[in-house]
């Protein structure tokens, strides 16, 4: 795997010119006007932009969930066709199942092995994240804190090499959004993932990102492209973080 | 303390209106036929002591539970099938729409007709009773669960049954259960009404018997009030069914 991708320079998303709009009552309305980008292995990309722009619609066409009226998504090279369980969503009102338990909703997307095996991989992650003790509660038994971890457990537990997430935090206080942010950062560390995360949060992009595209007003392109060079763990308070958060601000007209 | 003022209020009205009535009664110098409630009371004994009673409320019983298990075991895969797909909606929708408003009652005639004065027709006028409410509530239940739980489904890519078993069948469930209870209260309905007609057993029969062999009206009001009484356990027990762990998030909250 190691000598592959370092002899292989392939992206493992490329974005080429994305296009898509809607009929609506008034005619026709163009959402996405042209988008590409690639995203490396192991990188995480932010999305910014203007609320309305199209990042949503965005997302769902790069995850799979919808089809570009022209332009392509290829995934390691191949084009995507629909979505697969190699990069699993994660939004912002969340999908965590309110019927099953924990351990059942982090079962969900395991599809082989043993009930026995699947519960110890359900369980090791539910203590990952640290719900542990909490594996038999249901959901509404839960913070939103709470489920917002069971959410990501459930993702990473499938092993997928990529994440998509949609404003993923947007739903928690600003505390609790910290706090499931630093320990995203956490777990990504040990295991390698693609991410493309999409947020109206400045701080956030650049807390978690390597790379943050901020996007123009509909139909949406990408206005400016900002490198985040900074180590982890990052400390947002720094004036290196403060003046970049500034730029990309100033950028969406602020 | 806060079950006792939820007891307490209807337990007094009751009290009322049972002692409205005997006064009512005594005035009238002694109602030849109206009887008391310790007439009643009398009566229900007596009947309770010879065992007709435990007969006549398990042949109604037996009734209701064979029409409605027969509904359900229908009405919940149509049901389904119809939320899924939305040719099998449009084509069969329109029908159980129109067969869905026709009393139960009215079917009798036709129940007669095809099974005869048994066991049967009260059975059939229960199922036709039963399966539409239910068929409906399932369907509307697909209907409703929420888009983001399907494209989490698609997107770890299970198989179709997981997806069955797991996501559309449990997030439907508590609309099903909702049927159920409708349901069951329109089969108890009908259970009674049918066996007033033309059966030899049943609390129907018992109260139609009761006024016709020497116009007992303390069995007929006794009658009345066991139908009331078991109706409201039904709900009961059908309600026990919404405290269910795994359907207990759609009433959370």
């Amino acid at each position: 795997m190691q000598s592959e991708s370092a002899g292989s320079p392939q992206p493992k998303i490329v974005v080429n010119d994305i296009k898509k709009g809607f009929d609506t009552d008034k005619g026709r309305l163009d959402v996405v006007g042209g988008i590409s980008f690639t995203v490396e292995d192991g990188q995480t990309i932010a999305i910014v932009g203007p609320s309305g722009c199209g990042k949503s619609t965005l997302m769902k066409i790069i995850a799979g969930f919808d089809r570009p009226d022209s332009g392509e998504i290829r995934v390691d090279g191949a084009v995507r066709k629909g979505p697969n369980a190699k990069g699993v969503v994660i939004s912002q009102q969340g999908s965590v199942f309110p019927w099953l338990t924990v351990r059942e909703n982090m079962m969900f997307g395991l599809n082989q092995g043993t009930d026995a095996e699947k519960e110890e991989q359900a369980d090791r992650y539910a203590a990952l994240v640290g719900l542990k003790g909490f594996e038999k509660s249901y959901p509404h038994e839960l913070s939103g804190g709470m489920l917002k971890r069971v959410e990501i457990a459930r993702a990473l537990v499938v092993k997928p090499e990529i994440l998509y997430m949609d404003e993923p935090f947007s739903a928690l206080d600003a505390l609790m959004n910290l706090r499931v942010r630093t320990e995203l950062l956490r777990i990504l560390e040990k295991e390698r993932h693609t991410v493309v995360l999409i947020t109206h949060d400045i701080e956030e992009a650049i807390h978690l990102a390597d790379r943050i595209l901020v996007l123009t007003a509909r139909p949406t392109t990408i206005q400016t492209t900002f490198e985040v060079p900074f180590p982890h763990p990052r400390k947002l308070t720094s004036p290196e973080a403060q003046a970049l958060k500034d730029s990309v601000l100033r950028e969406l007209g602020m | 303390m806060d079950k006792l003022k939820k007891i307490l209020p209807p337990t007094a009205l009751v009290l009322v209106l049972l002692a409205a009535w005997w006064i009512a009664v005594a005035r009238d110098g002694g109602s030849a036929i109206f009887p008391t409630p310790l007439q009643v009371v009398t009566g229900t004994l007596e009947l309770a002591a010879d065992g007709t009673l435990w007969d006549h409320i398990s042949a109604s019983l037996l009734r209701v539970g064979m029409g409605f298990c027969l509904a359900a075991v229908m009405a919940v895969p149509i049901g389904l099938w119809m939320g899924r797909v939305a040719a099998v909606y449009t084509t069969l929708n329109p029908l159980f729409q129109i067969l869905r408003p026709i009393s139960p009652i009215a079917w009798i005639p036709i129940a007669i007709l095809w099974f005869g004065v048994g066991t049967a027709s009260p059975v059939f006028l229960i199922f036709i009773a039963a399966v539409f409410p239910m068929i409906l509530q399932t369907a509307a239940g697909v209907h409703t669960i929420e888009q983001r739980y399907l494209l989490a489904a698609e997107n770890f890519g299970v198989s179709r049954s997981k997806l069955f078993r797991q996501v559309i069948f449990p997030a439907v469930l508590p609309q099903i259960i909702v049927g159920m209870r409708i349901s069951l209260g329109v089969a108890w309905l009908v259970v009674v009404a049918a066996e007033m007609i033309a059966l030899r057993s049943g609390l129907g029969y018992m109260i139609m018997d009761s006024r016709n062999a020497g116009n007992r009206y303390d069995l007929v009001v006794a009658g009345m009030i066991i139908i009331g009484v078991i109706g409201l356990l039904l709900d009961g027990l059908m309600r026990l069914l919404e405290g269910l762990k795994s359907v207990r998030w759609r009433y959370a909250k």
